[in-house]
């Protein structure tokens, strides 16, 4: 089955992409990577721009709502997602907890729910 | 009573809980052959006495106290289930002991049985730590589950299934026949040291993935060797990981650094712990029943032996290994074996063992690909070094072991170079 990491990282992580990509933070997930997709339990997935480049959009009675930022302001915010291939959610843990970004942020693993996609597309 | 008497006797609850938790639940599970049950009654006993006792007073003996309170809470809860005709012996023998209104001062410890009941081959053996921890220990499932990598409501669950399968199933409290021993003792050992959560001591930064209940694991192994102070293989166990324990703040330099094993200041080993694994290496070896975790210990002691002598015997590592290998070859055995080797006769030599190690098993198993890495190194393979410094990396969870094969691997030089 597939789940979800939903990768929520610290403003500190955020910061390191900055640099020039020798930093050990982003040396760790260089990494990660290679071990997910090694281990042939990678489907897909991709870091996200930082949180002040969101927009949040909603209507509401019948008005538009635009906001800067993403929808939360916490100190955490979503950084990136991936999506894994693995027999069971022990196995996901096992992942997660290896991920980089559990040192200081945290990772959310969550199943994906083909079922409520079938649903959608038809 | 003021503040800080009740402080006191929260202190002096939660120490009679943890000394006596185990004790008391095995004795009340021993009588209903309800595990669940009786740690319900001794979870009521507790709370009782978190109320009962700034009141009156500590009673004198707190452990009589919290049995004879949890068999009220046991004779409760038979009445309300209507199944008196059924237990009508128990119930008979919880009336008559606390109706005389006499406290029992001393106990059978049925501890022993208990730990046979969690590790039986009929409970999933995943759950046979687990099951330990939180009876044996009353640990709770919360930090179960974390140590476990478990939701705390999947391993609740997993608990509770287990405890009921062990009351319906018909698993029965007691200590196996001798014909039957050795494997179910096995069992257990295996369960004690699965809380204890550490393979081997590495060489070339493996995942150390402490489960953080070092400690819990060496008082479980503590407790069955006081129930069996005849089994070698209970003081191998011990032993190993007294040895382990030993390092502990050598593990680590000041910086938080970590520390792989063969450089680690033998002034920072604790040397009390490894005199007392020591001693029980040495209890083991006069039953001249060799097994796994005698030879795990061996190992540990080889190293520990550093000490003394300022150099490792790695050829007396490499025999142990391959004893242990014929036992049951597992794969961090395996890898054990190969870096063991490379250091008595060179990388190639250990290289090919770890080339000879089935693929599949090793994708997700950090060790192997640490001490691969650290073998191509050597060996001056330097892409294919790289390559496997990236997944030993990745496969890493403990970030200061992380943290030092990045260093090993070249990219923190890189840029202090810059």
């Amino acid at each position: 089955m597939q789940f979800a990491m939903l990768i929520y990282e610290t403003p500190e992580a955020f910061a390191s992409r900055k640099s020039d990509g020798t930093d050990s933070y982003t040396g760790a997930w260089r990494a990660y990577h290679k071990a997910l997709v090694e281990a042939g339990v990678f489907v897909g997935g991709d870091p996200l721009e930082v949180p002040e480049t969101g927009t949040t959009v909603r209507i509401k009675d019948g008005k538009r709502g635009v906001q800067d930022g993403p929808i939360a302001d916490t100190k955490e915010q979503l950084g990136g997602f991936t999506i894994l291939e693995l027999p069971s959610l022990d196995a996901a843990l096992e992942w997660a907890a290896r991920c980089p970004a559990a040192l200081h942020g945290a990772v959310e693993v969550r199943p994906l729910a083909p079922e409520i996609k079938r649903r959608i597309v038809e | 009573m003021n503040g800080s008497g009740e402080e006191e006797v929260h202190r002096t609850v939660e120490r009679v809980a943890r000394e006596s938790y185990g004790r008391l639940v095995a004795y009340l599970s021993v009588q209903t052959q309800d595990l669940a049950g009786a740690e319900d009654a001794l979870s009521e006993a507790l709370v009782k006495a978190l109320t009962a006792w700034p009141r009156d007073g500590v009673p004198q003996n707190p452990e009589a106290w919290l049995l004879t309170a949890a068999r009220r809470s046991l004779i409760d809860f038979i009445r309300h289930q209507k199944v008196v005709s059924a237990s009508e012996p128990d119930l008979l023998f919880f009336t008559q002991s606390s109706a005389e209104g006499t406290l029992e001062t001393t106990f059978p410890d049925e501890r022993l049985k208990l730990l046979f009941v969690c590790a039986h081959p009929a409970i999933d053996p995943a759950m046979h730590t687990p099951l330990m921890l939180q009876t044996v220990l009353g640990l709770d499932a919360v930090r179960i589950a974390s140590a476990f990598l478990t939701p705390p409501k999947t391993m609740g669950q997993r608990l509770v299934r287990a405890k009921t399968k062990i009351r319906d199933g018909g698993i029965r409290f007691e200590v196996p026949e001798k014909g039957e021993l050795p494997v179910r003792l096995d069992a257990v050992l295996d369960a004690i040291y699965a809380g204890f959560g550490i393979g081997w001591d590495d060489m070339a930064g493996v995942d150390q993935r402490g489960r953080g209940l070092a400690e819990e694991a060496i008082w479980l192994a503590r407790v069955l060797l006081q129930l069996m102070p005849g089994e070698a293989e209970v003081h191998g166990l011990l032993a190993l990981m007294l040895h382990c324990e030993a390092r502990r703040a050598a593990r680590r330099d000041r910086d938080g650094r970590y520390v792989p094993l063969s450089e680690q200041d033998p002034k920072l080993w604790s040397l009390s712990l490894i005199e007392e694994a020591e001693r029980h290496l040495s209890e083991a070896s006069k039953y001249e029943r060799p097994g796994r975790f005698q030879l795990e210990a061996a190992i540990q002691s080889v190293h520990a032996e550093r000490g003394r002598s300022g150099r490792i015997e790695w050829s007396a590592i490499v025999r142990f290994y391959q004893q242990l290998n014929r036992i049951s070859p597992t794969i961090g055995r395996q890898t054990g074996y190969a870096a063991a080797l490379a250091e008595a006769n060179g990388a190639e030599v250990g290289l090919a063992v770890l080339d000879s190690i089935d693929q599949d098993a090793v994708s997700a198993y950090q060790p192997y690909w640490a001490v691969r890495a650290h073998l191509l190194q050597i060996l001056g393979r330097n892409p294919e070094a790289q390559h496997a410094y990236d997944r030993a990396i990745g496969l890493a969870e403990d970030p200061a072991v992380r943290e030092f094969l990045l260093q090993k691997r070249g990219l923190r030089l890189f840029i202090s170079e810059t």
